[in-house]
């Protein structure tokens, strides 16, 4: 019973084994990446970049069809190429970021639809805005396990000054001149991270294996590494809880993988010690001191 | 005593209009300076330009052989996002970051440092907490517990102690004075009088224009601070070009 539920999807079927390397590896890095886009109010952003990686890969698929390489070279350009842009916009125009992402974010979803379908037909279409987690071929996997281990390295390398630069910036500068640079890097990280992501889960639900782990482990702890554990353990949770769960009920598995980690985010929200909905219900009679 | 910081000329300000306008002297190494003065006077702007934030419009700053990185610098409203999930002890270990840099580990000894920094500023107890949950006066402490860390030669303070309860400034000061007595150059912008007259015995008054520079009874007399009063805040749009812009 327990073996049928849990174990045989994955003991009898490659493609659920790769898939379950997937979203594990995804969440090794995409998860941390997504605590910091949070604290850093830019969890919007990583959803606009996450869009604007689709022209970029589209623009790799039509000079190349379905090709891991055009489409992963095309996704990291178009996404950091709009990180960049949006910046400068909000900077230099009279448009607020949040306006500036938005139009970047619209424009660049209809491109990329729009570049696809010149070339490719409904189902291709649906591979890049869902992803395709259950045909995850090796070379894929291994552009997935090559980002994240690039990313978590360079995220242990920039870890003080990210936190600083987030907790108190005039701090960093006074000390050191990295911030910018610091700044550069992660935002290159977001985009590696969200092209990795793309592979598995889709233009769409991609920025899903970033910002779910993230969110929900916010209610746990007020310890910013414990909270960038917690969400690599959320993360992994969700992939295979939804891998599991689309098995057995032959539903879409990117979806499903993204409704498990909205789940547990829901269930954050609701019990979450840290300024969850319980917590603030119920909070228990005060202390003495 | 070698001057740790001499201006020559100085002139800072914002969009060509001086908030700083032609100062001249030098701070010696080990002072204990006030900088008193109105609103507007300045003063957040002269500290801004010895830490390097701000680049003079006219002459010159000599930091004599203070790189950047030496001098912990107070600002006045810092940017601290205190919705961080972070706590106060490794908010009060950035201090360190001048000697552990990116990747230098933080042994047993920075340890003992860190709690004894976080012991002087009495906040024992708290190094677990999480820093959105501390007070003003608290963040305050902690802060000071960061200064005590970067272990500086010349600590720049920017109203270090406004809306501060007795209790606290007096805790406060006690650091002042023990940097002081431990031959460090230490410039507070204040604007409590009678705690300046108190505790330092330097003072530089300033109205855009510096109006005395001196002894702390000498430069708070009555007829410089008059003079200060009536010097006037708001920019002049219409204002020429400063002929003395040597």
């Amino acid at each position: 019973m327990f073996y049928d539920a849990l174990i045989a999807p994955f003991a009898e079927f490659d493609f659920m084994r790769r898939a379950l390397a997937g979203v594990i590896i995804l969440s090794l890095s995409a998860a941390p990446i997504g605590i910091f886009l949070m604290l850093r109010r830019m969890s919007l952003a990583g959803d606009v970049m996450a869009h604007a990686i689709l022209p970029g890969a589209a623009l790799g698929f039509l000079v190349a069809g379905l090709d891991l390489f055009a489409m992963t070279a095309g996704g990291i350009v178009a996404g950091i190429a709009v990180a960049v842009l949006a910046g400068l916009v909000a900077r230099f125009t009279e448009l607020k970021e949040d306006a500036a992402l938005a139009a970047f974010y619209l424009v660049s979803l209809a491109l990329g639809v729009t570049l696809i379908s010149l070339k490719g037909s409904n189902v291709d279409l649906f591979r890049v805005l869902f992803g395709s987690v259950l045909a995850l071929d090796n070379p894929t996997l291994i552009v997935i396990a090559s980002f994240t281990t690039f990313s978590l390295f360079a995220l242990a390398l920039i870890w003080r000054p990210l936190v600083l630069e987030c907790v108190d910036p005039g701090f960093l500068r006074s000390v050191s001149g990295a911030g910018t640079a610091v700044h550069l890097l992660f935002l290159t990280l977001v985009v590696l991270n969200l092209v990795a992501a793309f592979h598995a889960l889709g233009t769409l639900l991609a920025v899903g294996m970033m910002m779910l782990p993230a969110a929900a482990a916010r209610f746990w702890t007020q310890d910013v590494t414990r909270m960038a554990a917690i969400s690599i353990l959320i993360g992994m949770v969700s992939g295979v809880g939804g891998l599991l769960v689309s098995y057995h009920a032959s539903l879409p598995t990117g979806p499903a993988v993204i409704l498990a980690a909205g789940s547990i985010y829901a269930l954050s929200v609701v019990l979450g010690p840290v300024g969850g909905l319980r917590k603030r219900f119920s909070p228990g009679r005060h202390l003495e001191a | 005593m070698a001057p740790a910081l001499a201006f020559q000329n100085l002139t800072l300000g914002y969009d060509r209009h001086p908030a700083v306008h032609h100062l001249n002297g030098e701070i010696t190494e080990g002072a204990l300076l006030a900088i008193v003065g109105p609103n507007g006077a300045g003063k957040s702007t002269l500290l801004k330009g010895i830490v390097g934030l701000l680049h003079p419009l006219g002459g010159k700053i000599a930091r004599n052989g203070f790189a950047a990185k030496d001098i912990a610098y107070l600002p006045q409203i810092a940017e601290i996002d205190r919705s961080f999930p972070i706590s106060v002890y490794d908010l009060v270990a950035m201090g360190l970051w001048k000697r552990a840099g990116l990747l230098g580990g933080i042994g047993t000894a920075d340890r003992g440092k860190i709690s004894a920094a976080i012991e002087a500023v009495g906040l024992r107890g708290f190094e677990g907490r999480a820093i959105g949950t501390l007070s003003g006066g608290q963040m305050q402490r902690a802060l000071f517990a960061r200064l005590l860390l970067q272990d500086a030669q010349l600590i720049l303070l920017d109203e270090p102690f406004a809306s501060l309860d007795a209790k606290t400034i007096s805790d406060l000061l006690e650091l002042v004075e023990r940097w002081h007595g431990e031959k460090r150059t230490v410039v507070a912008v204040l604007h409590d009088f009678d705690l300046v007259r108190r505790h330092f015995p330097e003072a530089l008054l300033l109205a855009r224009e510096p109006v005395a520079w001196g002894k702390t009874s000498d430069t708070l007399s009555a007829e410089n601070l008059l003079k200060a009063r009536r010097m006037s805040e708001a920019f002049d749009d219409a204002a020429g070009i400063c002929d003395d812009a040597a």
